[in-house]
């Protein structure tokens, strides 16, 4: 079981790994996982006023598909809209990064950290109303 | 010198072969193709003669006479036969005691008039009238269901005494210390007039922690129990002998000690006690009938050969791969904090590192680190998505054990190799703790033990 390709570059060429300011307005911070499962993402979107993800970042521990899910809803989320963001579902990172049957747990755990991110930001903007 | 890579540091999964080794094994696979129980002509001979001279090498690396060396396929049918074949000659579970009560009940009140015919012949000649009076368990008091393990053994025991469990023998498993150490007192304690037999591994294979056997094997005999030694991690790189250790049976593996794959040994006590065996293969009765099947003559050569260059060899390689070890160690506790040695630090095989690298992923460990060879103790790198049941017994924590690496530094591991992997592992630890939102929370004070985690 060699290590596929398109996950070992998240690794080596990571993208958008990094931290946006959490108690920044316009920041959505989503945070899954538990370090006893072996998977824990964090994963940060910043939003314009008109609700567009102007900026994605990510942190993740957990194995190479982990990184590389997180990583690549980051790629992917910069520039959406947030309602786009919020759609994201986990079958679409598995056939990009072609994960194995085992591996699609760590897809899932990538799209619940995009929507944690999503209502989080959302939850603020409430508050700010 | 370039290295060759991946570098190979799995030592504990594997080792190569020696080319020394397969010098010797190559005629048997070639022109010397003889069956060794080819009793009546030359091929048959020499394939005999090499098998009893292998015997004989493997019995001075552990200080048995030839006669106690049986040969197997490997550790795992080693395993299997030191707990099975025990349990079913030494031991007799309730179920059947109260099924031996039924028929004597029986044979006695005259409403089972062929009682006789209803006990199977593995119980040998049962005296029924003599149970009726007295009660099987009474009369079988000392054929004992209890044997006794630990928590750390390999699968090969722990799933042969889930096994003999199902038939109703009762199995205790002995918790460790954090160091991976049994206590003495904890075994002494378990021992109860049922216990059959004692089963600890002499060197673990995951946290390389060598048990007090010596000891263990004096509170066996002080007991009258058999005791049984996995001492697979162990043969070839620490000295064993037999005596010495108060054993009176003991695995051996091929593959660990620099020889071939698919060939082992179990050394059975012959002399105070005298141990012996329900055979678990039948047919022909090979290996004074404790394990039919014609020899796997070219693997037991290569075991034989194996053995004598490890003792050969025993006390320049352990110092030699302990060396390479602690400059492995020194290298990455210099450079790299938030690092945990798993398992006790002196109790341990020379080779052998068992490391957990705090707030990074042990199977992302082992794809940033691809051109080194090493294992994990990480769900991620099973097949059951559950963390080393080894290092869970040490009681490190889940995220720990999902965050470490094992290192096994072996004959063949040069100075370069352990240099490049020490950088290697360093280099991508830090990158992933740059990557890891654990890292960066503990770094700021956050105490991760006080979060509620949003677990899938």
């Amino acid at each position: 079981m060699a290590y596929n390709d398109k996950v070992i570059d998240h690794y080596e060429n990571p993208r958008n790994v990094g931290t946006l300011d959490k108690n920044d307005s316009n920041v959505g911070t989503g945070l899954v996982g538990a370090p006893a499962c072996g998977d824990v993402m964090r994963l940060q979107i910043q939003v314009s006023d008109d609700g567009v993800i102007e900026d994605a970042k990510f942190k993740t521990f957990g194995c190479g598909s982990a990184i590389a899910s997180s990583s690549l809803v980051t790629e992917w989320v910069k520039g959406k809209r947030v309602e786009w963001a919020a759609e994201l579902k986990n079958e679409s990172i598995v056939e990009e990064l072609s994960l194995p049957p085992v591996k699609v747990h760590c897809s899932v755990l990538a799209e619940d950290a995009i929507k944690a991110a999503v209502a989080d930001w959302r939850q603020k903007k409430e508050r700010k109303a | 010198m370039t290295i060759e890579k991946p570098v190979y540091m799995d030592n504990n999964s594997t080792t190569p072969l020696d080319p020394r080794v397969l010098e010797k094994m190559q005629p048997f696979l070639t022109k010397a193709f003889g069956n060794a129980a080819s009793r009546s002509h030359h091929y048959g001979w020499v394939a005999e003669e090499a098998v009893d001279y292998a015997r004989e090498q493997v019995a001075k690396l552990i200080g048995a006479t030839p006669a106690e060396i049986i040969f197997t396929s490997g550790a795992t049918e080693s395993d299997n036969l030191a707990l099975k074949g025990v349990a079913h000659l030494y031991g007799m579970t309730d179920a059947d005691k109260i099924f031996l009560d039924a028929v004597a009940k029986g044979h006695a009140d005259g409403s089972m008039p062929d009682a006789a015919d209803k006990v199977p012949s593995r119980f040998g000649s049962v005296d029924l009238d003599a149970i009726a009076k007295e009660g099987a368990f009474e009369h079988f008091k000392s054929k004992g269901d209890h044997i006794i393990t630990v928590r750390t053994e390999h699968k090969a025991i722990l799933d042969s005494a889930k096994r003999l469990e199902k038939e109703g023998f009762r199995i205790t498993y002995l918790d460790v210390g954090a160091d991976g150490l049994l206590s003495l007192q904890t075994l002494e304690e378990a021992i109860t007039d049922k216990t059959i037999l004692v089963s600890v591994m002499m060197a673990n294979n995951e946290i390389g922690v060598i048990q007090p056997i010596a000891e263990i094997g004096a509170i066996c005999r002080k007991h009258k129990v058999v005791f049984h030694t996995d001492a697979v991690q162990a043969v070839g790189k620490v000295p064993v002998d037999v005596n010495a250790l108060n054993v009176d049976l003991l695995s051996i593996s091929g593959h660990k000690m620099y020889g071939p794959k698919g060939v082992g040994a179990i050394y059975v006590r012959r002399r105070r006690p005298r141990v012996r065996l329900e055979a678990g293969i039948d047919g022909g009765g090979h290996e004074r009938g404790m394990r039919s099947g014609t020899l796997n003559v070219a693997g037991i050569v290569g075991l034989g050969a194996a053995a004598e260059l490890c003792m050969k060899d025993l006390a320049a390689d352990a110092e030699r791969t302990r060396n390479l070890r602690e400059k492995l160690w020194s290298k990455l506790s210099g450079e790299l904090d938030e690092l945990y040695l798993n398992g006790h630090a002196e109790h341990r095989l020379p080779g052998n590192l068992n490391v957990s690298f705090a707030y990074v992923e042990g199977e992302a460990m082992m794809m940033a680190i691809k051109d080194v060879a090493v294992s994990s103790g990480s769900a991620c790198t099973s097949a059951s998505l559950e963390p080393s049941y080894v290092l869970r017994a040490l009681g490190i924590g889940d995220d720990l054990a999902h965050s470490s690496i094992r290192f096994g530094i072996g004959r063949f591991t040069t100075d370069e190799e352990v240099e490049f992997v020490g950088q290697i592992v360093v280099d991508a630890v830090r990158r992933l703790r740059e990557m890891s939102p654990l890292y960066e929370m503990a770094k700021e004070g956050i105490d991760l033990n006080s979060i509620e985690w949003a677990a899938h």
